[in-house]
């Protein structure tokens, strides 16, 4: 049985599509019934509608990936309005991915959430390619406690928050959202990173630094998900580099209850059925019946 | 539902000029002029990407590409031979679509000749085509069947007019111009067909997953910000916005 009960939500399998790398979901179900999925975390969505970065965006590295999009998105109420009526419609579970420049922001967007029947937010306050992505809010506990803290007075949903790798220190960063109301969290955003262009002697990107993800990054982000999931008693999902079943194994042993699968979309449309198969395959082969008998299990 | 990345067996992967490769397909792939196919000819996780290539041409189900060897995964997929197989996502993005008018110049920078092979093809009109290139010219002998007039310049002289191809075209003998080609050549072109004639270009741009889902791949345009794979390739040069 894949099925998991994270925060009260009922999951179909713990593979959930990673924000910012499934957009709504549309361009992906020509591909494949996207209903198979255990969950999708929606595009980054901010208050206000915006355009993204300009420039060069993607940038690719040995077995990873540097982007700098700039959380382009349709805004809280374009979602609501036009993407969140065909999600709804899908029988996989949402999370609303929410980022923000102030706090003011992130409330304000949470509250409009909050109104609707998205059944879960993710608060990102990881996002390093924008002013207003929230990474800010990332780095250090007291920004993030302010911000989380401000998110769950409006909103009783299940809400997660969404770490970045480039915290300080990612066990305090955990504790703090916990203490500070945070019901979940999922770990890690990407890697700050840079790459320079020899030829024109210049960063790649415009911003000149951008988010590292990609398999490059999940012995890393594996660990921080194992560090975490030792130091907080709420559920985490494990976010890095996930490519395959295996993957996604090694970070619920790590202590993960759920998975998101990220850049491995860009590589193939339908990876995340062939790592749901592949778990349910493993499962059946080792005589799991629960994934509980296995999360966290190098810990124990 | 669509397919899948999916296999594709070489027929001919062969160098036309100095790292410019014809790779042949055989199956029954489908697509329409100015779309575009993903291709990966390598296992494991290095290079991380596929690689968008547009259609240069299909008959009888093969597909034909033309590619230049930039980086990594061109490189790789340059050695692959006959009978080896390629991973293949695709037909993406919009092709040309249906172009008004009776006279047409295509106009190619390098190769950005590629996809107006199969638009000259499949046009039901009087073709020219100009096609710069930085020293000798290639493909050429596949278009004579389907233009009227080649006009070809080299940037070093080498073959034809010494300059910039744009300086070969009068915008005002032709319906519409369509063109592919690097950025600069286009933004040139644009300016050279304002007011004059309906210009189509074919954009190029770095792009992960293909499909519309990374937003990796936008340019900007008079609606926002547009993805290359998704509402494009091919972009009225009105809507095309090359700086702030």
């Amino acid at each position: 049985m894949t099925r998991v009960n994270f925060c009260g939500v009922e999951f179909k399998n713990p593979v959930v599509a990673a924000s910012g790398t499934f957009g709504f979901g549309r361009e992906f179900q020509d591909y494949f019934d996207i209903s198979k999925l255990g969950g999708i975390s929606s595009k980054g969505l901010t208050l206000n509608k915006k355009e993204g970065n300009k420039g060069r965006r993607i940038h690719e590295t040995p077995a990873g990936l540097m982007n700098s999009i700039g959380l382009q998105n349709p805004g809280v109420e374009g979602f609501i309005q036009d993407e969140w009526p065909f999600m709804k419609g899908l029988d996989t579970v949402v999370m609303a991915n929410l980022g923000g420049g102030t706090v003011e922001e992130y409330v304000e967007g949470a509250r409009l959430l909050d109104k609707t029947d998205v059944p879960i937010i993710e608060l990102n306050i990881s996002c390093p390619n924008v002013k207003e992505g929230g990474m800010a809010f990332g780095i250090q506990c007291t920004p993030a406690s302010i911000v989380v803290e401000a998110v769950r007075e409006v909103t009783e949903k299940p809400l997660v928050v969404k770490l970045s790798p480039n915290a300080e220190n990612i066990v305090e960063m955990a504790l703090a959202c916990v203490d500070a109301g945070a019901d979940a969290l999922s770990l890690v955003n990407t890697f700050n990173a840079l790459a320079i262009d020899i030829r024109k002697r210049r960063p790649v990107f415009n911003n000149m630094t951008a988010g590292l993800s990609g398999p490059a990054i999940k012995p890393i982000a594996l660990r921080m998900v194992y560090e975490v999931s030792r130091a907080v008693e709420v559920p985490i999902i494990g976010i890095g580099g996930i490519m395959n079943w295996e993957d996604a194994i090694e970070y619920i042993m790590a202590g993960a209850s759920l998975v998101q699968v990220g850049s491995a979309n860009f590589r193939k449309p339908d990876i995340c059925l062939d790592i749901i198969r592949g778990i349910d395959e493993y499962m059946e082969l080792e005589g799991i019946g629960d994934l509980e008998e296995i999360r966290g299990i190098i810990g124990r | 539902m669509k397919d899948s990345y999916r296999e594709g067996k070489i027929i001919i992967n062969e160098e036309v000029a100095k790292g410019v490769f014809k790779l042949i397909l055989e199956g029954n792939f489908t697509g329409a002029p100015g779309q575009f196919y993903m291709l990966r000819g390598w296992n494991g996780l290095d290079p991380f990407l596929p690689r968008p290539i547009s259609i240069a041409d299909i008959e009888d189900g093969r597909l034909t590409l033309l590619y230049e060897v930039r980086g990594k995964g061109t490189h790789i997929i340059s050695k692959l031979s006959p009978g080896d197989s390629l991973s293949l996502l695709g037909p993406l993005g919009n092709g040309f679509g249906k172009i008004n008018g009776d006279r047409m110049a295509l106009v190619s920078g390098g190769i950005g000749i590629a996809p107006l092979l199969y638009l000259a093809k499949e046009m039901d009109a009087q073709v020219d085509l100009y096609s710069g290139f930085r020293n000798g010219p290639y493909f050429m002998e596949e278009f004579k069947p389907f233009v009227n007039e080649i006009k070809v310049s080299t940037e070093d002289g080498t073959f034809g007019h010494k300059g910039f191809v744009t300086e070969l075209l009068i915008p005002e003998n032709y319906d519409a111009v369509i063109s592919c080609g690097p950025m600069p050549m286009m933004e040139a072109l644009k300016d050279q067909c304002r007011d004059k004639t309906e210009l189509m270009l074919s954009m190029e741009s770095h792009m992960a997953c293909g499909i519309g889902a990374c937003l990796g791949c936008t340019i900007q345009t008079i609606r926002g910000m547009e993805r290359v794979c998704k509402e494009g390739p091919v972009f009225n040069a009105r809507e095309v916005i090359f700086h702030d």
